[in-house]
């Protein structure tokens, strides 16, 4: 369903993706792991376009992009109304409550009725936990709480694919638990997802397959129980120490 | 004791004619201010305004064609003092067969005044929404013009209020420079009843003293508008 074929990005001199392939199917859950700098965020990044590959295809169900050719803002536009973005500082709208935040995209970009919207807002945010603060605004709200308006923002466009990027690394130990719990029950529920994350519960929990990434090549894929018990290569091994002491 | 006597009358006879001017020149100071200074300040500040964001726009389009009109624009409008741009408008353009009247004129050039000032402001303002606001709005799937319509203007109106209101303040100072061009606003007003009194102190405080009553309540007006944006930020 989202596939991605021999993805370069390059800022300048400096190669950040040097030929990514990765196979998402409908459903499975893909946990990127892998030391700062190693080009995680580029990748998410690059899946929605918000950076432009320099070479390479991107491709979620019917919307086949590639980046050797001139890439329409249509085609561009396609591919995002399909994905979710969860931030890691949020980036939630300051001027909008938590509701006006989730409806945004389907009023003002996919044309719902707002009251229609309204009432799937309600829902979304009720399922992430928040159905008593609809009506705060994100400086009223902890950085737990507005990760889920942020889950819930990135899921009231219907996408086919969330993508995470470290959603939990800026949040404080207590908090991190209640964002964990609400992405796990979209895995369980058959939410397709793409997660940037070291937090090793949430990968052994649900990841279908974890990708090791260092200096934006692929070291290793697997199931996780692979690659965190018995990883093949010396870099994975030595990053798992890392992350584990 | 005959003069302690004449001194004493003339100080007596001066403040009643002191009162009278006072009192008698107060209303047509006042109808400059309300027809003219007062219009002259809204209509130019709309309309600069809305040039405003047009240069700011321009500015970050990222076309360099239209970012240099706009360079162009502001460059020279801030490097030429306001009062030349006024005599340019009103007394130069008649050399090309334009000939404006007094108020158009003085509108026009307080307009693009403005226009040029406030575009510095508010590109300033879009700069400073994080970049994180730009793609979260992208990545709900919305165009350029969306994000800025409904995120990025929205939040650069709060950031850009202050400075806005300096130049708004400034601008109702600025109109008394409309006197040179004959625009017969509150100066102008004042000019002309000291030609006939010769009491150029009274008049000129008169002038300054509704100069700075105007501006005393569009501060307490600047302040609501501040709190009421400042709603959404701790
Ligand atoms: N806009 C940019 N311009 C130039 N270089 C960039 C840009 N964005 C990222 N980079 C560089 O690309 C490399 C990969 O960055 P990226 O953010 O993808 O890493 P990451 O794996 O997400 O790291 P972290 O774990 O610290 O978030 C880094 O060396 C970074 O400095
Ligand atoms: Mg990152």
């Amino acid at each position: 369903m989202l596939s991605i074929q021999n993805l370069h990005k390059q800022f300048g001199n400096l190669v950040v993706l040097d030929g990514i392939d990765l196979n998402v199917e409908k459903g499975k859950v893909i946990v990127v792991i892998g030391p700062s700098g190693s080009g995680k965020t580029t990748l998410l990044r690059c899946l929605n376009v918000l950076e432009t590959p320099t070479k390479g295809n991107v491709s979620i169900n019917q919307t086949d992009l590639n980046f050797e050719e001139k890439v329409s803002k249509k085609d561009i536009q396609t591919l995002r109304k399909q994905t979710g973005m969860v931030f890691q500082t949020y980036n939630l709208f300051p001027h909008m409550t938590a509701l006006q935040n989730v409806i945004e995209g389907p009023v003002t970009v996919q044309k719902v009725n707002k009251e229609k919207a309204k009432e799937k807002g309600i829902q979304l945010l009720e399922k992430v936990g928040l159905g008593d603060k609809i009506d705060y605004y994100p400086h009223q709200l902890s950085g737990g709480q507005q990760q889920r308006v942020g889950i819930a923002r990135a899921l009231a466009i219907d996408p086919e694919v969330m993508l995470f990027d470290e959603p939990t690394s800026a949040l404080d130990p207590e908090l991190v638990g209640e964002v964990l719990r609400v992405m796990k029950e979209l895995a369980h529920e058959g939410m397709t997802m793409v997660v940037v994350t070291h937090e090793m519960s949430f990968a052994k929990e649900v990841a279908d397959e974890v990708l090791f990434m260092d200096q934006g090549q692929v070291i290793e894929r697997g199931h996780p129980d692979h690659i965190f018990t018995t990883p093949k290569e010396e870099r994975t091994r030595q990053f798992l120490n890392l992350l584990s002491e | 004791m005959f003069l302690l006597n004449n001194m004493l009358y003339s100080a007596v006879f001066d403040a009643d004619r002191y009162i009278d001017i006072a009192q008698s020149s107060f209303l047509p100071l006042l109808k400059g201010a309300l027809f003219y200074s007062i219009p002259m300040t809204l209509i130019s500040f709309v309309i600069g305004i809305i040039l405003a964001i047009t240069t700011a726009l321009f500015r970050i389009s990222g076309v360099k064609l239209l970012s240099g009109i706009a360079r162009v624009y502001i460059s020279i409008i801030r490097g030429t003092p306001l009062l030349v741009q006024l005599f340019i408008i009103f007394f130069g353009l008649t050399s090309v067969g334009i000939k404006l009247d007094p108020f158009p004129a003085a509108i026009i050039g307080f307009s693009l005044n403005t226009g040029a000032y406030a575009s510095e402001i508010i590109r300033a303002a879009i700069l400073s929404i994080p970049k994180g606001q730009w793609e979260a709005s992208q990545s709900i799937g919305m165009s350029y013009g969306q994000s800025l319509k409904r995120i990025i203007l929205p939040q650069a109106t709060r950031v850009s209020i202050p400075p806005l209101s300096n130049s708004f303040i400034s601008l109702v100072k600025d109109t008394s420079l409309a006197s040179t061009i004959l625009v017969a606003e509150m100066f102008r007003k004042a000019q002309e009843i000291v030609a006939n009194t010769y009491e150029p102190l009274l008049l000129y405080t008169e002038a300054a003293f509704i100069y700075w009553m105007i501006c005393f309540l569009l501060s307490l007006v600047q302040d609501q508008i501040e709190n009421k944006l400042n709603r959404y930020v701790s």
